[in-house]
């Protein structure tokens, strides 16, 4: 119970030198880098237009912004193939739904989708619909599917398969088909949201270039010419750029803690001293 | 949040300033996607058989639906696009079988397109003779010799190869083998099941898209997004031939590369990391033919001696197009870089090894063998975690609590201490 009272007059406590520091961290930092608009974007998508093709391999894949709605038309049978920015601290859910055509068909047909990463490791879901059989009925219009991937991390050891920041790539297909739905037309829509979790996925350590593939050769590209428009693997970056990868709500709860601990040092110590003058000392002067 | 994020692009700005600094050695690229690359070549092959009379598309026959759908591609074909139109069966109406399976040609040659001149060939189409489908797709293969941009074939067809023994199927792996990066696509009109077996085979067997077409605006819709795919710029990967021991391998760089990888054989490849770099390698072995339904694939990185620094594995099962892993090697930076010679540390030659586990189906070619796609990026190394958490720094209630208590009971300790000093120091 004591605990449990601590613990609620801590936190409102505590809420509010964090507002305070909040405020003051953001009024010291803003006028630095306010100015630090987002320029490097990739170019195709910066029209704001949603891609309404889907690659057909991890070379080709569309590259897609988290919260843009991707369209594609394909046929049953075809390995359809996004590609979106992740970065640390974020969980990423890819949403997909495969509309079928009107009218039975022959066969049920199964419907997958998976994610790779950078490194085009296969990445496992933590939740949601990877895979799923559309019906043979014709009231079966569409399929959904969705896949939320763990947090994305700064960081991981070389022998894990953590999810790193980086590029992502979406896989839509149909796994199990039977040959006379074949070719059939098909839509599909992918869309890409993605979770802030915030300093509690904040880890240490970092990369030193997200895991996008292709970039050590557009490092030396950029270096070597700006104007030709040449072929990359993966041109993907965030909308407000990679995170440095040191900044971290820890920051605050960490100072916040030590201004409480400096206040309730003070508070432990005024109350050994009572209020007032120990009436056993004689005023300065009597 | 706009903080964070504020800050981040303000500190991404510098490490991207700072990391330009310590960026790979420039001669470690071997990826040539080269600023003179060449125009996309489309080639367009058309079924003018017989059977490309039935009626049976939107009330009008096949032919009439693939010379609409031609016009209106023609029409909208990008202007950077090397067109070119092939048919097969367009010119022997008799029934011997030798030369009717010969019976391929270039109507309009691969090059710019006069769009007029293209359409008035088109229009002199009449449905004719013999499928044959293999030997079209080897011409047409030819028609697009040349040239280090992206090729495509796309192949319309409303009837299965009339010209067995050769497979079709075969003819589209062989050109695939030879690496020159031709994708085919097929369009089945009408299809029945043979047919779209047949047609997916080969659309498979080269990475590209098979679909059935039923309606005229389907087929338009199709092919002019097939031919807007092959304008669009992509990364070309540089062919390499792995060998069976790392002693012998050949040395990469950053780059793509692509192999060929029988079943049951490894290929190694040597890659050069400097401490204080990162080695990261992305295979992806394409399933071009009938596999087995479960297969996986290895990834090793190795030193010279033997020694297994990092793998990547994956499996699956069922259809597929590609099995894909990679993995990531930081060499940490050398502590004593300045003792000996005091010049540059060496690089490390890590040998990278690749397996793969598919098996062949039954009656499947085991040559060549599967495409391999490996992509190698050296960059900067990571920088080091010291602590689970960033910089080591806490978070939460629990944390706070603590550091209350702690700073709480330091108060009081201080204070009574103070208190028996100023007790003491006045008894005395």
């Amino acid at each position: 119970m004591r605990m449990t009272d601590v613990l609620r007059r801590t936190r409102a406590a505590a809420l509010g030198a964090m507002t305070a520091g909040f405020v003051l961290l953001g009024g010291a930092a803003s006028p630095a880098v306010a100015d630090s608009s987002p320029s490097a974007g990739p170019t195709d998508a910066e029209d704001g237009a949603a891609p309404t093709l889907a690659g057909t391999s991890f070379r080709t894949a569309t590259e897609i912004e988290q919260g843009q709605e991707a369209t594609a038309n394909g046929s049953a049978g075809d390995y359809m193939y996004w590609s979106f920015p992740a970065d640390a601290e974020q969980r990423p859910t890819v949403e997909a739904t495969v509309k079928l055509p009107e009218g039975a068909r022959s066969a049920s047909s199964t419907w997958q989708i998976d994610v790779y990463d950078g490194l085009r490791r296969r990445q496992a879901c933590q939740y949601g619909a990877q895979t799923r059989t559309a019906g043979q009925s014709a009231d079966t219009a569409s399929v959904e599917l969705s896949c939320t991937l763990r947090t994305v991390r700064a960081w991981s050891e070389p022998w894990a398969n953590d999810p790193l920041p980086g590029t992502y790539y979406i896989r839509l297909t149909v796994t199990d088909v039977a040959t006379a739905d074949l070719g059939m037309p098909v839509g599909a829509e992918v869309r890409v949201d993605s979770k802030d979790m915030g300093g509690a996925a904040a880890v240490d350590g970092s990369l030193a270039e997200p895991l996008v593939p292709g970039i050590a050769a557009q490092a030396d590209e950029d270096e070597e010419s700006e104007d030709t428009a040449t072929a990359v693997l993966s041109s993907i970056e965030p909308e407000d750029g990679w995170s440095s990868g040191w900044w971290s709500d820890r920051w605050v709860w960490t100072a916040v803690g030590g201004v409480l601990a400096a206040l309730a040092g003070v508070g432990g110590y005024a109350l050994t001293r009572g209020s007032g003058r120990p009436s056993r000392v004689p005023p300065p002067g009597a | 949040m706009i903080t964070r994020q504020r800050l981040a692009a303000g500190a991404c700005a510098l490490l991207a300033a700072l990391t330009a600094g310590i960026a790979v050695p420039s001669g470690a690229v071997a990826d040539e996607t080269a600023a003179d690359k060449d125009a996309p070549k489309v080639d367009l092959v058309l079924d003018v058989s017989g059977s490309m009379r039935t009626r049976d598309i939107d009330g009008a026959s096949r032919m009439a639906a693939a010379k609409q759908a031609f016009n209106e591609v023609l029409d909208a074909t990008p202007e950077d696009v090397e067109l070119g139109i092939r048919t097969l069966g367009a010119d022997y109406p008799g029934d011997d079988r030798r030369t009717g399976c010969k019976d391929t040609a270039q109507l309009y040659p691969v090059g710019p397109l006069d769009r007029t001149e293209a359409k008035t060939a088109v229009a002199t189409l009449t449905p004719t003779g013999w499928t044959p489908i293999g030997p079209a797709l080897l011409k047409a293969a030819d028609d697009l010799e040349g040239g280090n941009g992206t090729k495509r074939i796309v192949l319309i067809s409303d009837g299965e190869d009339t010209c067995a023994p050769l497979d079709p199927c075969e003819v589209a792996r062989e050109i695939a083998a030879k690496g020159i990066g031709l994708t085919i696509d097929t369009l089945g009109l009408v299809p029945n099941a043979k047919m779209r077996v047949q047609l997916s085979c080969i659309a498979e067997a080269t990475g590209g898209t098979y679909t059935s077409v039923e309606h005229t605006d389907e087929l338009t819709d199709r092919v002019n997004q097939l031919v807007d795919r092959a304008a669009d710029p992509v990364v070309v990967p540089e062919a390499v031939e792995g060998t069976d021991v790392c002693a012998k391998a050949p040395q990469l760089g950053s780059g793509v590369y692509t192999d060929r990888e029988e079943f049951g054989q490894e290929r190694w490849y040597r890659v050069d990391v400097l401490p204080g770099q990162e080695l990261r390698a992305s295979v992806s072995v394409a399933a071009d033919r009938g596999v087995d339904p479960s297969y996986g694939l290895l990834v090793r990185a190795v030193t010279v001696h033997g020694r297994e620094i990092v793998r990547g594995e994956a499996t699956g099962t069922g259809r597929t197009d590609v099995l894909s892993t990679g993995l990531r090697y930081p060499k940490p930076e050398r502590d004593d870089a300045d003792t000996d010679d005091g010049g540059k540390p060496a690089a490390e030659t890590v040998c990278v090894g690749i397996a793969h586990s598919f098996s062949p189906a039954e009656g499947v070619k085991t040559t060549p063998g599967l495409p391999v796609e490996t992509t190698i990026d050296i960059v900067g190394g990571p920088g080091d975690a010291d602590d689970v958490a960033a910089f080591g720094l806490g978070r939460g209630w629990w944390l706070l609590g603590v550091l209350v208590l702690v700073g709480f009971l330091a108060g009081l300790v201080w204070g009574w201490v103070s208190r028996w000093r100023v007790a003491v120091w006045r008894t005395n």
